[in-house]
């Protein structure tokens, strides 16, 4: 007997009396001989919760977190302080337990979170309309392609090489289900290359798809890239980091059809990779386009306040294969981290925490610039991620930091061929100057290390 | 204002999808039934077609939404939209409260007007009604 | 007094919550108030024009609440007691498996070498991650008796769509165009959803008398225009389709693969499993039968189990695991370059923190204590419909297929909303005032008022008593005043709640203050 489950000897014989059948055995009559497994399922044996904690404690011990190293990981998920307040309230069984509000009397707190996250979204991006939440950032991506196809009709994808690899590898999994070919405008000098994209767009495009700030960390300037989008009719689609937006001019001043992106950074943990969430924001006219589950305010039959699922025909309940979107929920309970995060926040903390990476950032990529055999990467402005080149092997001074207890970024040689010893370092408000410090110190004698290591076998 | 009672005015002809049309001078204009509206429950939203636009009878010319249903409203004969109902936008549930009235969807310009003695009186439209 | 003071009783009274009036976190922010304190700027302070030039910043800050911390946590407790959850009581949603969530796995979850793991930490330094991730790979090719899992997919709906672009990959390395999918009349609206996201056409099949896929039906659809047949077995009605054997036979002839969406796997875990019945393609629902709790509406995780013919289309990252040999530690390892992979269909290796969870929980149940699960599921779900089918209940309310179901069954509101003058969503609405998250009301579309009942193996039997109790007492009420029930809920923070209005003029946000 499983300790998650109550039944007694009593209770079995009494129910399957109750129900007419003298074993549960008979239950499953329906399944023929043939299907029967006939034998245990090839798995260990079940463990008491003490064995399972050991177990599984002993495996997480296995992993370098950022609680053990000094990082500079980022990369499209980035090393926050989570504030207590948010492990405090997700672990009401409140939040945590229910299941998405089909009815809206019980669940009035769900269906206001969601108002009020929508609320935050709409904030940073200048847009009016948020959806309550998607898988994650990546897949976002995706649904900003299919809102494009349902919007113009039209087929070509056109996306910027500063735009994370997973959102465009995403984007050419899912192109051939949505019809659409993707196109891929090169960078030049840490940004979209302006005259590229122009070349490249015409009445095929359906969407223009960008990055803020991209890949490499360098705020694009959008101003031009969404007056030749919208000269050739297409959509604007701005993948947005959403601390870094706290500052940056907002997709709704800029004119951008749909802002979508990585919720991580907004008080949810790094967890491998997920659960995260996904945002995704759109201007009026795209309302009734929008994937996902949207949250709205009314009355009840006594003129209370309260908060509904609304819009929902746009769903695949009920417009099925016309659906905006075959997703069936949102992130609640990773949205619900990001709206007490960006709270606890507030106005001006916002400003504050964005202003501090900045200014740690600038910081950091001039003291690691300085030292021999690394450089900047490009020049463009940043807020809190800055590409470097080495004249190094980027992955043997990765190692080498390692071993010295630094994890010093991210290297960007695999998905970008073209910076074989590029180097990505990611400034959080976790990291202090006395952290970028001896980052300096240990990233410079690591490649100093590996130069003189390269110029002896050059040598020999 | 309440939804209307029951009603199907004589001088409209009906088609099976549950809409109606009725001649107005030279062009016609297109509703749907009692019967629909009261199958679709409370009417939230108004998807037209564009003015110019030509539709094709028995083909979808536009949608209308309740809060858990959509249904596509059947262009009744064929023709160019002239003029689309934009009261219906403003206040989708005039669709409940006045199906025949102020809840019309499109004017249209026929293009082959026989195509009109295909679709039911008001006695075979309640005999289809009576046999759902 | 408003109709809306009534209590079932007839006493007239307002819950304390229903007399507070609701307020926003940005109705609750005053300027002035913060809750976070930044770290010290310990960098030199340049002029912000020279790291960020104006034309590049926005005009103003965003308006988020001005407010502290004591009022945040007030303001979130405040909300959650507005929510009805399954730690407080009985929870019979079908199809979406509302079990318990065992507290373990929120403290195995929050570990820091978990959670404060980067997805990107080279693989050597993830070997704990990658290890339990290979092994609730192998437990779910176990369970599913497909061999190869990849758990990228973020959410049952994620892992159709991942299912049905293998499939269209399939067919496409064999030059093979194809352009329908087939799914059940009864299907879940995500299946059709997810077959047009992916390129094809959606053909209904229909449902025999007896609740299963109507085979003639089928034989004359599937042809080679065909790629997939999408299916739940149990069905969404609760049965096990006794003919399954010759519907994949009947799929495969025709060239299509069958495609087996996991909702329903709560009821045959370790008893039958998907990939014996011909299955190439499997979802799971890890929020589902795996317990990750649903946290409101999500996260959740929807990874796959595939046959060998579709393993090549796999998504990446896949991990590979390498064993030196000679008996030591295995290694671990993402392969990213395979070269038939669909790709990705998100960011990183997916919802790790999901994957914790269920691992923990398959650890706890062991392969004896999963096939308990499932039988207690079912034994619960017929006990609860025997208890359903009394002559005072069952008459209103009857058993809309067959004699008994798997874990979940579908009861047809037809003959209450006939007799008693209350629909379904009536008797949903009442169950709140008697302290139940209601069933699934209305799915399947196939049975008119269906009310779709899984009490799930967490039950007891005293609280399948209880609420078959409550039902009866409904259905009294109802014969007495079917007013009662028509405006119900009365005790709920908020009533019945305008849902046209919400949508005639939607408000999706606060508005802008100042």
């Amino acid at each position: 007997m499983s300790r998650y489950t109550s039944l007694t000897d009593d209770d079995l014989r009494e129910m399957l009396a109750a129900i007419g059948v003298d074993s549960i055995d008979e239950l499953f009559d329906a399944i023929p001989a043939s299907l029967r497994l006939g034998r245990r399922l090839d798995l260990p044996e079940g463990l008491s919760e003490q064995e399972v904690y050991a177990h599984l404690r002993a495996m997480a011990g296995r992993n370098v977190s950022a609680e053990d190293e000094l990082t500079f990981l980022g990369a499209g998920m980035y090393d926050h302080y989570v504030p207590a307040l948010i492990d405090s309230i997700l672990s009401r069984s409140e939040f945590l337990t229910p299941y998405t509000p089909y009815q809206p009397e019980i669940s009035q707190g769900g269906l206001q979170v969601m108002f009020e996250y929508q609320t935050a979204i709409s904030e940073l991006t200048g847009l009016p309309v948020s959806n309550a939440s998607l898988y994650e950032g990546p897949s976002a991506v995706g649904a900003a392609a299919y809102l494009a196809k349902l919007a113009n009709g039209r087929r070509d994808v056109v996306v910027s090489r500063g735009v994370h690899p997973h959102s465009r590898a995403t984007l050419e999994t899912l192109a051939p289900g949505y019809g659409q070919a993707v196109a891929e405008i090169r960078l030049s000098d840490g940004v979209t290359d302006l005259a590229a994209l122009e070349a490249r767009i015409g009445p095929d495009t359906t969407a223009v798809i960008v990055q803020q700030p991209n890949f490499l960390g360098a705020v694009e300037d959008l101003e031009p890239i969404v007056a030749a989008a919208k000269a050739v009719g297409a959509l604007v689609v701005c993948a947005c980091d959403p601390l870094p937006m706290a500052l940056l001019r907002t997709p709704g001043e800029l004119g951008i059809d749909v802002a979508v992106g990585e919720g991580q950074s907004l008080g949810n943990r790094l967890d491998f990779g997920g659960p995260s969430f996904g945002f995704f924001a759109a201007s009026q006219e795209h309302i009734r386009r929008m994937p996902g589950r949207i949250a709205g305010e009314t009355r009840d039959v006594d003129g209370r306040r309260g908060f509904v699922l609304t819009l929902q025909t746009r769903e695949q309940h009920i417009r099925r294969e016309k659906a905006t979107s075959n997703i069936c929920t949102a992130q609640v309970l990773n949205a619900l981290a990001g709206v007490i995060y960006l709270s606890w926040l507030g106005k001006r903390g916002a400003v504050e925490l964005a202003e501090l990476m900045l200014r740690r950032a600038d910081y950091a990529r001039r003291t690691l610039a300085a030292l021999p055999g690394v450089r900047a990467l490009h020049d463009q402005p940043v807020v809190r991620e800055f590409a470097l080149a080495l004249d190094a092997p980027v992955g043997a001074v990765l190692e080498r930091c390692a071993a010295e207890g630094v994890n010093a970024g991210y290297a960007l040689g695999r998905e970008y061929p073209e910076f074989a010893d590029g180097l990505l370092v990611a400034i959080t408000e976790q990291r202090s100057r006395a952290d970028i410090d001896r980052l300096a110190d240990v990233l410079g004698r690591a490649v100093a290390a590996e130069r003189s290591t390269s110029m002896a076998g050059a040598r020999s | 204002m309440p939804a209307a009672d029951e009603s199907y005015p004589a001088d409209l002809r009906y088609h099976p999808e549950h809409d109606w049309v009725r001649a107005d001078g030279d062009e016609h204009v297109f509703g749907i039934t009692w019967y629909a509206q009261d199958a679709l429950g409370e009417v939230v939203y108004y998807d037209p077609p564009k003015v110019g636009d030509t539709i094709t009878k028995d083909s979808s010319y536009g949608e209308l939404e309740s809060v858990k249903a959509v249904s596509d409203i059947f262009a009744p004969a064929s023709g160019e939209v002239t003029a689309v109902n934009p009261a219906v936008n403003d206040r989708p549930e005039v669709v409940n409260e006045d199906p025949y009235g102020a809840g019309w969807l499109v004017r249209v310009k026929l293009s082959d007007p026989s195509e009109l003695d295909s679709l039911m009186d008001e006695p075979a439209y309640r005999a289809y009604l009576a046999g759902l | 007094m408003s109709a809306g003071a009534q209590t079932p009783n007839g006493v007239a009274t307002q819950t304390p919550q229903q007399r507070e009036e609701v307020t926003t976190i940005y109705e609750r922010s005053r300027p002035g108030r913060r809750a976070f304190s930044p770290p010290a700027l310990d960098v030199p302070e340049r002029p912000l024009d020279e790291l960020l030039p104006e034309r590049l910043r926005r005009a103003a800050p965003p308006e988020l609440p001005e407010i502290a911390e004591p009022e945040i946590v007030r303001h979130y407790n405040g909300l959650s007691k507005r929510n009805f959850d399954l730690d407080s009581g009985f929870y019979p949603l079908g199809s979406c498996t509302m079990k318990h969530n065992p507290k373990l796995h929120e403290r195995v979850a929050a570990l820091p070498g978990n959670a404060r793991l980067h997805p990107l930490q080279a693989p050597a330094r993830a070997q704990g991650a990658l290890e339990l991730m290979w092994n609730l790979e192998r437990a779910l090719a176990e369970v599913s008796g497909l061999p190869h899992v990849s758990l990228q997919p973020s959410a049952g709906s994620h892992g159709e769509l991942a299912g049905v672009l293998l499939t269209r990959a399939y067919h496409a390395d064999r030059g093979d165009e194809r352009t329908l999918v087939l799914t059940p009349d009864t299907a879940h609206g995500t299946n059709p959803a997810t077959v047009t996201m992916a390129g094809y056409e959606v053909v209904k099949v229909g449902t025999s008398p007896d609740g299963g896929v109507d085979l003639e039906d089928l034989r004359r659809k599937a042809d080679d225009r065909v790629a997939c047949l999408m299916l739940t077995n149990p069905n969404t009605l609760g049965l096990f389709d006794p003919n399954i054997e010759e519907i994949a036979r009947i799929t495969h002839d025709a060239g299509a693969t069958l495609y087996y969406d996991g909702a329903n796997l709560n009821a045959v875990m370790g008893i039958s499993r998907p990939g014996d019945m011909g299955f190439d393609i499997v979802h799971f629902n890890l929020h589902k039968s795996f317990t990750q709790p649903h946290g409101g509406g999500g996260p959740g995780a929807g990874p796959i189990a595939v046959s060998d013919r579709i393993e090549p289309y796999l998504m990446v990252p896949r991990i590979v695991r390498t064993d030196d040999g000679e008996g030591g530690a295995p290694r671990f390892d993402l392969e990213e370059e395979r070269p038939k992979s669909i790709g990705r269909l998100r960011g990183f290796q997916g919802n790790y923190g999901v994957f914790v969870r269920s691992y923990a929980y398959i650890c706890s149940l062991g392969a004896e204590g999963l096939r308990e699960a499932s039988e207690i599921a079912v034994l619960n779900a017929n006990y609860l419909l025997a208890l359903l089918r009394r002559p005072e209940i069952a008459p209103y309310l009857p058993l809309a297929y067959g004699e008994r179901c798997m874990h979940e069954f579908v009861l047809s509101g037809a003959p209450m909303k006939r007799d008693l003058g209350i629909r379904t969503t009536d008797l949903a609405k009442r169950l709140l005032d008697h302290g139940y998250h209601p069933p699934t009301v209305y799915f399947p579309l196939l049975v008119e008022e269906a009310l779709l009942v899984e009490p799930t193996e967490t039950e007891t039997r005293e609280t399948l008593e209880e609420f078959a109790e409550a039902i009866g007492a409904i259905l009294r009420e109802a014969a007495e005043d079917p007013e009662i029930a028509r405006n119900a809920p009365y005790s709920t923070p908020v009533r019945r709640l305008d849902e046209a209005a919400a949508a005639r003029t939607p408000v999706v946000r606060q508005p802008v203050r100042g």
